[in-house]
């Protein structure tokens, strides 16, 4: 009984939070492209973020998903621009290679825990982007892959189920684009934290000792985990290389990944939802806090510091005293 | 009655060694387990019974011997396999998932029982529904079981410090083990703490559960144990029933001096 009230008004606040973000922001926006843009480049960095907090999940700082994101980014523009891939073929493909690509750096460097891991992963970004620039054959080096063309319409029997994104207003069709990764990005998440996989992702980041003497498959799962944040660093890579029609090695860089590991900070390591909070609050206060010019980092660490004094659970941290007060008192009667 | 052991031998060690650089922590130690045993492994501090643990749960590789689990040689497999075959540990410090309820911990580690693959916890399939369920059930049986239902829905870092051991067992039981090595299950307790643990022991042996404890705890090992190995510096130097390790010489003269008048009291 108690678990039915309390679930309704979370179903609620979801459907209104949808309704609101995926009708009312377009409609309200249509007209103020940047403004449109903005919250459409906030909403892939949180799915981007999203990959990060769930290697923060099984216990690993990663400040890697730069390389990730550059990496399907590179993927996506190659395969548009070199053997005609459709985008919306190109997309999941670089998701996919960046999830593969994770196992592969993932099987060494998993096994390093704390700082260690944390080092190499920020390395990563750094080699990720000296790649770019080395290997000009095929990226073109420095000077980048430009002219990427916008996403095409795609037909089934002769029905449009998207349209060209030349042809319609295209900073609307970025928001859906955008909004639909968030959509489905955090729905996934949110069942696999939900699942038990998560729960033996939860296992791994309490004593990784103890959920092997248990038969966990400890590897394994890490390495699952770090793919599916590779996965979606690379699809969010994807995406900016549709919208910037461009990609240079300059694209993701170590300040990226801090950013993405801060979001994932602000929000909160211990809610699914964090990096979302934590993006949005951090990338849009920053774009509006722009007019502060050469003050703006200063007021930025302070934000910061502040966070990590008296709210070092994360902006949804706030929300916890009352949850647990209803629990309490619901399971009590 | 040597060979009937041995053909009854659930686990088997042979020759096992382990060397750290030149320092040898577990010297060419070899015993039989008979299934459904109570088999205790004493010795003073540093004798290597944690390195023999940990060799054979495979958190440590032994530089040298074989140990063989119901005829099949575990030696090499890594921990999570030779957990999954049977053989399953408790720790001894209180390492737990601090972070979940005492049932959360219990269920995440029925983890082997599952029928389900993870695509179908994903997707909530029937399979992984009724495994959820199945799991819940026998969870909270365990912790009844075990006298911990009351603290059930706590998180565990906050629970007392007397029922972490209990939960420690608690899991390594919902890994359904055929052998399970519990690492100082009496340490700290009150005699009437361990008057209830020493029957919780049992009980779980006779559940069917073949029981190998490290325990510093001589009375209670005297009790419970229906066979004692020694360990000093590393190596075996007696094994036998309770009566025959506290008339051994060589242990009275090596390990229990000290301990000597605690003994015979027993």
């Amino acid at each position: 009984m108690s678990l039915d009230q309390f679930k309704n008004p979370k179903i609620a606040v979801t459907v209104i939070a949808l309704f609101v973000y995926l009708v009312g922001v377009p409609t309200v926006l249509v007209g103020y492209p940047y403004l449109l843009g903005i919250i459409t480049t906030a909403s892939v960095l949180s799915f981007i973020a999203a990959g990060v907090w769930l290697t923060f999940y099984i216990g690993r700082i990663n400040i890697g998903q730069g390389a990730f994101a550059l990496f399907g980014g590179y993927v996506t523009a190659i395969l548009i621009m070199r053997l005609d891939v459709s985008f919306w073929l190109a997309m999941p493909i670089a998701g996919i290679a960046s999830g593969a690509i994770a196992i592969l750096i993932g099987l060494p460097i998993l096994r390093l825990r704390g700082v260690y891991f944390a080092m190499i992963t920020l390395s990563l970004t750094e080699t990720a982007r000296l790649s770019a620039q080395s290997f000009s054959s095929i990226t073109n080096g420095a000077s980048g892959i430009i002219k990427i063309p916008l996403p095409q319409s795609v037909e089934l029997f002769g029905i449009t189920i998207i349209p060209s994104f030349a042809n319609t207003n295209k900073h609307v069709a970025m928001f859906f684009l955008g909004a639909f990764l968030l959509v489905t990005g955090y729905a996934c998440l949110y069942r696999i934290i939900n699942s038990r996989l998560g729960r033996l992702f939860r296992s791994l980041q309490q004593s990784e000792e103890l959920a092997s003497s248990i038969g966990i498959n400890v590897p394994m799962l890490r390495i699952i985990a770090f793919a599916i944040s590779g996965l979606y660093g690379g699809i969010g890579g994807a995406f900016f290389v549709a919208s910037q029609q461009s990609i240079y090695p300059a694209t993701f860089q170590i300040q990226d990944s801090i950013y993405f590991m801060l979001y994932c900070f602000l929000g909160g390591l211990g809610y699914v939802f964090g990096p979302l909070v934590g993006t949005f609050v951090l990338f849009l206060s920053f774009e509006f806090l722009h007019g502060l010019n050469e003050y703006q980092p200063f007021l930025y660490a302070i934000i910061m510091i502040s966070f990590m004094i008296w709210l070092p659970n994360g902006l949804l941290s706030v929300r916890l005293p009352r949850f647990d007060f209803q629990k309490r008192f619901g399971g009590g009667s | 009655m040597a060979a009937e052991a041995e053909c009854m031998a659930i686990l088997e060690l042979r020759g096992v060694t382990k060397r750290f650089g030149g320092l040898v922590a577990v010297d060419n130690v070899s015993f039989d387990v008979e299934p459904r045993q109570i088999l205790s492994v004493i010795g003073p501090n540093g004798a290597g019974k944690s390195t023999l643990f940990k060799l054979i749960t495979s958190f440590l590789q032994a530089s040298d011997g074989s140990i063989v689990f119901k005829g099949k040689d575990i030696t090499k497999l890594s921990a999570h396999m030779v957990a999954r075959k049977g053989v399953v540990r408790t720790f001894q410090e209180t390492t737990i998932f601090r972070e979940m309820t005492t049932l959360q911990n219990v269920i995440v580690a029925h983890h082997l029982r599952s029928k389900a693959s993870l695509f179908g916890f994903f997707f909530g399939s029937p399979t992984a529904r009724k495994d959820e369920s199945r799991f819940r059930e026998s969870s909270i049986e365990i912790l009844e079981y075990l006298g911990l239902s009351n603290v059930q829905n706590e998180v565990a870092r906050n629970l007392p410090h007397g029922y972490l051991r209990g939960l420690g067992i608690a899991i390594a039981m919902a890994a359904e083990p055929e052998i399970l090595l519990l690492d100082e299950p009496f340490a700290g307790m009150n005699p009437e703490e361990t008057n209830a643990a020493v029957e919780m022991v049992r009980g779980i042996r006779d559940r069917g559960v073949t029981v190998l404890l490290v325990e510093h705890d001589m009375r209670a090992v005297m009790r419970i144990s229906d066979y004692i190995i020694v360990l000093n510096f590393g190596r075996k130097i007696a094994e036998g029933s309770a009566a025959e390790i506290q008339n051994n010489e060589q242990v009275i003269e090596a390990y229990l001096g000290r301990e000597e008048d605690e003994l015979m009291m027993e």
